[in-house]
């Protein structure tokens, strides 16, 4: 019930996004979507995800986007002119994605494919093999830690990305960026 | 906002624990939610919280830049160490029940380095993202 | 009566991605659209997690007093999923950020308007 509740307030506030004009309202919604995001997380018993989720989507996202809007100082985005296009390619998509979700098993079903494949094996061996209780750091770090080096390299680079686009190279003075 | 009496004294008051808590998320992630990626982003918070009431040249002062560079790449190098570790003491790339004298011991001991490799880069990358986007100088 | 109740979670779902994809592509601003891509991202995470949700489950933390736990693997994936979507966020403002200092404007339309006049400022 709570799920559902919290779902309903993260749509209300997405439409509220969409319509928003003012960049400086838009980010914060985004602040707001990402905590109700974290709540819902918790409440699906998703305690890593809701952590991550609360402090890199809530917290690094919006002071990057401050930032952002800072340097690049326009405040309202221009107002739309006939989106019909892009308004009936996302109903279409909405339709296929809600006619592809009446084929899912129902919601909490303990026989569903993905808790009886691989899954039983992590949850009966990680505490035995690892020696950590978490089953989510045992995988992250143990059993899929190819996937965590890629994710390291992959931040590493946003950040190397970063400093070659930003950085102001060493000049005389008076000439361009 | 270096002049507010209470945004000093409140982050003065803050800090140290915003650190000590980024380093309990990064060790009790064993036992509890948590670990590198959610320590990281919590540090570099600290020191962002730090940037944003101080100003960002006594934020430079304390962290400098080059410290910062050197993490980014740091915390990568020491995951792929440990990779190394596995390959030179008998396994595979990335195995870690090479690294001790028991297999589970082993396992704990390539999680927790892991781990510390990856709290180095993210909190690197973070604080140095938002040195690049706060020091730019606005134009026009 | 329970399954719909059940799929309200997928449907809101896929509402709240329907609503990030059309701020990606119908909206001009750029800034505007990176935050649409970030909805459209966080609504992927949820698609993944409501199904792992066990009903009298815990997270998946072992211990002795529990027996059913949450799937813990697209609690993974997604940890992986939610560090890159802001390592892409980051990029793209980077990138956004020198647009405006060569064009003067983050606004798409105006972008392509002096591309297509006569090449960009730098």
């Amino acid at each position: 019930m709570i799920v559902q509740t919290l779902l309903t307030l993260m749509a209300v506030v997405v439409l509220a996004l969409v319509v928003q004009r003012n960049l400086f309202s838009v980010v914060v919604l985004a602040g707001i979507y990402s905590f109700l995001m974290a709540t819902v997380l918790v409440a699906l018993d998703a305690v890593d995800v809701a952590m991550t989720e609360a402090s890199v989507g809530a917290g690094i996202s919006t002071v990057l986007l401050l930032g952002a809007l800072y340097l690049c100082g326009g405040e309202e985005a221009k107002p739309l002119t006939r989106p019909w296009l892009p308004l009936v390619v996302t109903l279409v998509i909405v339709g296929a994605l809600v006619y592809g979700t009446l084929g899912l098993p129902a919601f909490s079903d303990p026989q569903a494919p993905i808790h009886t494949h691989v899954v039983p094996r992590y949850l009966s061996g990680a505490l035995a093999e690892t020696g950590v209780p978490n089953v989510v750091t045992a995988v992250l770090a143990s059993y899929r830690g190819y996937d965590t080096l890629g994710e390291t390299v992959v931040v590493f680079t946003a950040g190397i990305g970063v400093i070659a686009l930003l950085r102001r190279a060493r000049r005389a003075k008076g000439e361009g960026a | 906002m270096k002049r507010e009496p209470v945004l000093r004294v409140v982050g003065k008051l803050l800090i140290p624990y915003m650190l000590m808590f980024a380093l309990y998320v990064q060790f009790h992630g064993d036992f509890g939610p948590g670990g590198g990626f959610q320590a990281g982003v919590v540090t570099a918070a600290a020191v962002i919280f730090y940037a944003l009431i101080f100003g960002l040249p006594a934020a430079r002062r304390v962290v400098p830049e080059a410290l910062v560079e050197t993490l980014v790449a740091l915390g990568a190098l020491v995951y792929m160490s440990v990779g190394f570790a596995g390959l030179l003491l008998g396994g595979n790339y990335l195995d870690y029940f090479v690294l001790a004298h028991d297999t589970v011991h082993g396992q704990e001991r390539g999680i927790f380095w892991v781990e510390i490799g990856v709290l180095i880069t993210v909190s690197g990358v973070m604080l140095k993202i938002f040195y690049m986007f706060a020091g730019r100088r606005r134009e026009g | 009566m329970a399954q719909l109740a059940g799929h309200y979670t997928y449907w809101v779902t896929v509402l709240l991605m329907a609503a990030g994809l059309y701020i990606l592509i119908a909206r001009g601003n750029l800034v505007k659209k990176l935050i649409g891509l970030s909805v459209f991202q966080t609504s992927v995470y949820l698609l993944y997690i409501a199904p792992g949700k066990l009903i009298g489950g815990t997270a998946p933390i072992v211990d002795a007093a529990f027996q059913v736990y949450s799937n813990p693997l697209p609690h993974v994936l997604i940890l992986t999923a939610i560090v890159v979507g802001v390592a892409t966020l980051a990029l793209g403002l980077a990138l956004v950020v020198r647009i405006r200092e060569a064009y003067g404007s983050i606004e798409e339309d105006e972008v392509l308007a002096a591309d297509r006049d006569g090449g960009a400022a730098g």
